[in-house]
């Protein structure tokens, strides 16, 4: 079996200007990290970014868009990332919020080639667009088209060689739906092992959605604990 | 806005009575990320995070945090027996199909109808939608904690909204450091009245006209 595993630098010549790309994380937790820095060092630009929130402006995810390499934010919450806030009042940001879980099942039915999701019309209240109803049952709803991604980029905790993942704990969280939403996976994981070593039962993410994993550089650590409740 | 921490501790725990054994409970960012110290274990209370975990514990202790395990709100947590994890589809899953029993959320804003407002003030603050519509519409009761009146003094609790809605008429009660107050049809019934404030303090600095419960504590 040929191994999926490559550079990081080989790993982001997949990322170009302006594609549309798919982050796993949650408030900094499970986000990867070291591709995220790899792209920021390669100077891409004009992102169109998808993922639970905006991160810090320091770390992480967040430092895409306090280095303006974003022109369009697909995310639930940016209240921990005060550049995001302010790009996006100044009109430099383009933002489209969604509530949480519909954000996750959107990506999630863009990833088992579903072409949409229907929405009760009252969750979607406020930022989300209500463009599309339906009447379905005897009652009306939203139609939310599915997401997909040029690349989905997402952090692992284990690996094999194909590619199946496993994550840990919290740092789960939208990785799993992100891995089956890009058109090219990369996952970043920290323990890298031999196909046939990781036991079936336990894989959350089967490899045939990963097609490239990259080592970890670390730098996860303690920052994810940057408590956002005071925000 | 602006609470000291014993005022934000007392909020948790008043909330924390509402809360029954055996309960799945969804604890939001802020005031409410406080709420389980103020229960017993034994209760095996659930508590829902949803970033992706079912049976939060308490607050490990300084040197024993794990990395990789925080609450929604970016704060460390441990587990309690019986905990799982899972991704954020399923953890919404859970929400959607009506299986959380509680929600407590915080506000901005909250309507004398309950609708609820938590996630932008336009042209000065964005913090974003997050998971507070899908709580707020389905989880079986919502109950919101926030301080009483904003940074500038002024109430949070009104007949209408002035700030962008996350979600409508979804609110069951409202607990201030001030007051407790539940959203009936008729509109606000004031239930409690916390120390040190009286009633004539909680009228005068809520922007709805309250119906005074004929069982008004004067909480102590």
């Amino acid at each position: 079996m040929v191994s999926k595993l490559i550079s990081i630098e080989e790993a982001v010549d997949q990322i170009r200007d302006g594609i549309r790309l798919m982050v796993g994380g949650f408030g900094g937790i499970g986000t990867p990290v070291s591709l995220i820095d790899r792209i920021l060092q390669k100077g891409m630009q004009d992102l169109t970014l998808i993922g639970n929130d905006a991160g810090f402006a320091d770390q992480g995810v967040g430092r895409l868009i306090s280095h303006e390499r974003v022109k369009r934010l697909l995310t639930t919450h940016i209240g921990s990332n005060p550049d995001a806030g302010r790009q996006m009042m100044e009109g430099k940001l383009e933002v489209l919020f969604y509530p949480q879980g519909i954000l996750a099942e959107k990506i999630r039915a863009g990833g088992v080639g579903l072409p949409a999701i229907l929405v009760e019309p009252d969750v979607g209240i406020g930022p989300s667009q209500q463009e599309q109803l339906v009447r379905y049952a005897g009652k009306n709803y939203v139609i939310e088209p599915a997401l997909t991604a040029d690349v989905g980029i997402v952090y692992a905790k284990q690996a094999d060689t194909y590619g199946n993942l496993i994550y840990e704990k919290a740092a789960r969280n939208i990785n799993p739906l992100v891995a089956m939403a890009g058109k090219i996976t990369i996952a970043e994981v920290e323990e890298i092992l031999p196909a046939g070593e990781l036991n079936p039962e336990h894989i959350v993410t089967p490899g045939i959605f990963v097609n490239y994993i990259v080592r970890t550089s670390g730098g996860m650590g303690e920052w994810g604990f940057r408590s956002i409740s005071e925000t | 806005m602006g609470l000291q921490i014993d005022q934000r501790n007392m909020i948790a725990r008043r909330a924390a009575r509402e809360i029954l054994p055996g309960m799945t409970v969804n604890l939001g960012i802020g005031i409410p990320e406080l709420v389980a110290d103020f229960l017993p274990s034994e209760w095996n209370v659930m508590f829902h995070s949803v970033n992706g975990i079912l049976g939060v514990g308490p607050f490990p202790v300084q040197g024993e945090e794990n990395a990789h395990l925080s609450n929604a709100g970016g704060t460390p947590v441990t587990l309690h027996s019986g905990a799982s994890f899972f991704d954020s589809s399923i953890a919404y899953g859970m929400v959607r199909s009506g299986r959380v029993d509680v929600a407590f959320l915080g506000a901005l804003q909250v309507s004398q109808r309950g609708d609820l407002a938590n996630w932008i003030v336009p042209g000065k603050r964005v913090y974003g939608i997050g998971g507070g519509p899908e709580l707020a519409r389905y989880a079986k009761k919502v109950i919101v904690l926030m301080s009483h009146l904003n940074e500038r003094n002024e109430p949070k609790i009104l007949r209408e909204c002035e700030l962008p809605l996350s979600a409508k008429s979804c609110v069951d009660m409202i607990i201030t450091e001030r007051a407790v107050m539940k959203v009936t049809k008729q509109g606000l019934c004031l239930t409690e009245v916390m120390y040190p404030y009286s009633l004539e303090e909680v009228v005068t600095k809520t922007g709805a006209p309250l119906m005074i419960s004929e069982y008004l504590q004067m909480v102590d």
